[in-house]
């Protein structure tokens, strides 16, 4: 309920209240959702690394699960940046994707390194073998978010622009708080489909279990 | 509508459209646990009725 609250003032903010970008116009509004979703997905892809090492750490019960769900909706996020950030640099610079911005290219690494994920985890049989491969293959796919998140700040051709720097956010008051209102919404959208997602998945292992026992 | 307005609306329509395809799937999943756990209940019963029957099977041979 509080995604949908979210998520609808975002969308109040964005189209009726947030004015137009003196540089880039009506089309900077790509940003209230680009921008949340790809650092969602970082969030997603670190939540599943997290859980990963919970699980090869303490052995934590479920963690190989809750891992796999968070890299499963990570997967969702990045697709949607790649698709949201496509069609932002076809208005911005002409061009649905810029081989040469190694930014752009880092953030398809990440996304084909956790599509990958999901070959490895099915191509092996169900068992703690596969889920300390998984939760081996989630911890060393971390290592690229923060390349990736770094990237766009280290890049040398400034296309890809940086809002939020060493020196503090380059947006003010309400296109600040749109941003703000904005993350929170994908945030608590990450989170509705996670404990959703969870919540199926552990229902159909039980019923799974259930339905061996009354075999 | 201008072009700006167009390419905005249409990555807007392609976040609304992954969370209406998510939920779809979602619905579609809670369907088929819906009907596993009927078939599951149903076995439960028959099972029930059986073990209920077989001591007066028992006691009839």
């Amino acid at each position: 309920m509080s995604a949908f609250g979210l998520m609808a003032a975002s969308v109040v903010l964005i189209f009726f209240v947030v004015p137009d970008d003196a540089d880039q116009g009506f089309s900077q509004r790509i940003f209230y959702f680009h921008v949340p979703i790809a650092l969602t997905s970082y969030v997603c892809f670190g939540w599943g690394a997290w859980k990963a090492l919970l699980h090869l750490w303490k052995r934590a019960r479920g963690a190989d699960l809750e891992s796999y769900v968070a890299i499963h909706l990570g997967v969702i996020f990045g697709a949607l940046t790649l698709l949201t950030g496509s069609i932002w640099a076809k208005i911005s610079w002409g061009h649905w994707w810029v081989w040469s911005e190694n930014q752009l290219v880092l953030f398809l690494v990440l996304f084909l390194f956790y599509c990958a994920y999901f070959m490895l985890r099915f191509s092996v049989e169900d068992g703690p073998a596969r889920a300390n491969l998984c939760a081996v293959y989630a911890l060393f796919g971390v290592v690229l978010i923060p390349v990736s998140f770094l990237a766009i700040r280290l890049a040398q051709h400034i296309i890809h622009p940086v809002v939020f720097t060493a020196h503090g956010p380059r947006v003010h008051g309400v296109m600040l708080l749109t941003f703000c209102v904005s993350w929170a919404a994908m945030l608590a959208l990450f989170a509705t489909l996670y404990h959703v997602e969870l919540a199926g998945k552990r229902l159909d292992s039980r019923l799974r279990e259930l339905r061996e026992l009354l075999a | 509508m201008t072009t700006a307005e167009k390419y905005v609306a249409a990555a807007y329509l392609v976040v609304f459209l992954a969370v209406l395809a998510y939920v779809f799937i979602i619905a579609l999943k809670l369907v088929r646990l819906e009907r596993e756990v009927a078939e599951l209940t149903e076995l439960a019963a028959r099972r029930r009725a059986e073990d209920d029957r077989q001591p007066e099977l028992e006691r009839v041979g």
